[in-house]
């Protein structure tokens, strides 16, 4: 009865690996299928940005770069980032502190107020202060008299990105910081230490990762943002155009070489920003 | 718990974060609210319904569920492939799905622009072997999105599939059931919640998308433009009423769906919770 049963249960055993493995031919297929999609839809765009910028030579590629408008808006980029993304990492470290530390009422629901603007659309990010700041706007009347210029000029560009990479570090360190929980910290300051020392001691080393991966995406939106600042910007060449809005404008312009140029520079930030991010994943992941 | 009274700097964190919230966010954002009591409410009907507005509201709606849907599905399979398999390159690929987060919206738009116009690398071959024009049309709309929607549908199905139990898929084939039916019976089922919060996250984000479309589309009024560009345009005309009108109820919408989103990802956790 015994060796009568052997082969039986070795068939079942043969049939219930061939149910949890998908054939050899699914496999394939499925692995053709996405590398297929995402090659169409990834790579050849990322590799045709690199073939237009230097498809009229090298030294086409170097002058476009080097052109005042392209420089300027290099700089004005650079400007927008280094006010905003400290901002906004002061603002997702002392938020998530506040979230994720104390028990208060209505916490879900600020924590929904925080996730806002990812859900509007760029343009109404741009349009609001537009609304608020233009020259028919609530403090429209105020800033003529006064010959601020914040809607077509540097100022409307700050704010209107600022509200657009609102979330990004916040969103990273309140789920860490609330599965983390507050003991370490408690022990921390039983023992005498003072709140900024637990702090810098105790909580920031364990949220240096996501908070760097916070501030790496919050910085790539920042530099190529492109709806909200365009609707604000004005496009006036030399002076407020950021670079995704000197792309545009150059692109408009049939030149095509200078808005690929341009595009090469923030891809490569893209690229940089992706390599950053898959370290930081590793390094999340082994901790 | 005495968490309370041995955690510091309550009232400065809290009061710091309510007050940048509100002067970066909230106030701006009721701007939009308060400019749109300005207008009657047959001021407002009298926009919206207007024929460029509505065709709009269709360019837009029917490209992103059209191309939410498609990147759900290969979406799903790129997830899939990613979690289940094993082959060269994978590390690359993998990285590589998060470049439409990463790539400025300008950037993906010019790019895509290219490709797919009529002499460009893919827009000739579409042309030439199906006769399918897709820049300057509703489906290069189409094809903008799509590259908008991948990561979301990736990176939300992504995490579902990875903490899978194969356990459940064992009791199925135990049972004796065959690779289709635990497919349709047991992964499936469990995985759909995640791949709908992926579909809403892509179509929410696809129907305010303006960078990467502009571009491709052509802009054609009535065919190809989408709601974010009629509120530049109205905007550039110093038409404040009919932005307003437009940009609030898109706004309106966005909130909607923000919420449907909210419990489709409560969904998500209470089916993975009960795993």
């Amino acid at each position: 009865m015994h060796t009568a049963a052997q082969p039986l249960n070795k068939d079942k055993v043969v049939t219930q690996q061939h149910a949890l493995q998908d054939p050899i031919w699914v496999r394939w297929g499925l692995i053709a299928i996405a590398i297929s999609f995402i090659s169409l839809f990834i790579c050849v765009p990322l590799g045709l940005v690199i073939f237009q910028a230097f498809s009229k030579g090298l030294q086409a590629y170097w002058s476009a770069l080097s052109n005042t408008d392209t420089l300027s808006a290099i700089k004005l980029t650079l400007l927008v980032a280094v006010i905003t993304v400290p901002l906004n990492t002061l603002f997702g470290v002392v938020s998530a502190w506040a979230i994720t530390r104390f028990e208060f009422k209505g916490k879900s629901f600020l924590t929904t107020l925080i996730d806002i603007p990812f859900s509007v659309s760029p343009v109404i990010s741009g349009f609001i202060f537009v609304l608020l700041f233009g020259a028919e706007g609530w403090f429209g009347k105020i800033l003529v008299e006064h010959d601020i210029k914040i809607i077509f000029a540097a100022p409307g560009i700050i704010l209107a990105t600022l509200f657009i990479t609102f979330p990004f570090v916040a969103r990273q360190l309140i789920p860490l910081m609330q599965e983390m929980g507050n003991q370490e910290e408690e022990a921390a300051l039983s023992l005498g230490a003072s709140g900024w020392k637990t702090f810098f001691s105790v909580t920031l080393p364990n949220i240096k990762w996501a908070l760097l991966y916070g501030v790496l995406l919050c910085n790539a939106r920042a530099m190529g943002e492109f709806g909200a600042v365009s609707v604000v910007s004005g496009h006036i060449r030399g002076m407020t155009n950021t670079l995704p809005l000197h792309v545009e404008v150059s692109y408009n312009d049939y030149d095509v070489v200078s808005a690929f140029a341009s595009a090469s520079i923030l891809a490569a930030l893209a690229i940089v920003t992706l390599i950053l991010k898959t370290a930081l994943e590793w390094k999340q992941a082994n901790r | 718990m005495s968490r309370k009274s041995v955690m510091p700097g309550f009232g400065p964190t809290i009061g710091f974060t309510l007050l940048y919230l509100g002067l970066v966010v909230l106030i701006p954002l009721s701007t939009l609210v308060f400019e749109s009591f300005k207008l009657s409410w047959d001021d407002y009907v009298h926009i919206i319904t207007s024929k460029r507005v509505l065709s709009s509201f269709r360019v837009s709606f029917i490209a992103a569920l059209i191309a939410a849907s498609i990147a759900s599905i290969f979406g799903f399979i790129t997830a899939w492939v990613l979690v289940r398999y094993s082959f060269f390159g994978k590390n690359i690929f993998h990285a590589l799905i998060d470049l439409p987060f990463a790539l400025p919206t300008a950037v993906a738009g010019i790019v895509l622009a290219t490709i797919f116009q009529p002499s460009g690398f893919l827009g000739k071959l579409l042309s030439d072997l199906l006769g399918l024009q897709v820049a300057f049309k509703p489906l290069g709309i189409v094809i903008a999105l799509i590259f908008i929607s991948i990561p979301f549908v990736v990176r939300t199905v992504e995490p579902v599939l990875l903490e899978f139990e194969t356990s459940m898929e064992e009791a199925g084939a135990s049972l004796g059931a065959t690779r289709l039916q635990i497919f349709t019976r047991i992964i499936f089922p469990n995985v759909f919640p995640a791949l709908l919060t992926g579909f809403a996250l892509a179509f929410a984000r696809g129907v305010g998308e303006y960078g990467s479309v502009i571009f491709i589309a052509g802009n054609i009024p009535y065919v190809s433009e989408i709601v974010p560009l009629l509120i530049v345009i109205k905007l550039e005309q110093y038409d404040i009423e009919g932005a307003t009108a437009i940009a609030l109820t898109m706004l309106v919408i966005s909130f909607l769906l923000l919420f449907l989103i909210n419990l489709l990802q409560l969904w998500v956790r209470k089916r993975s919770g009960q795993l």
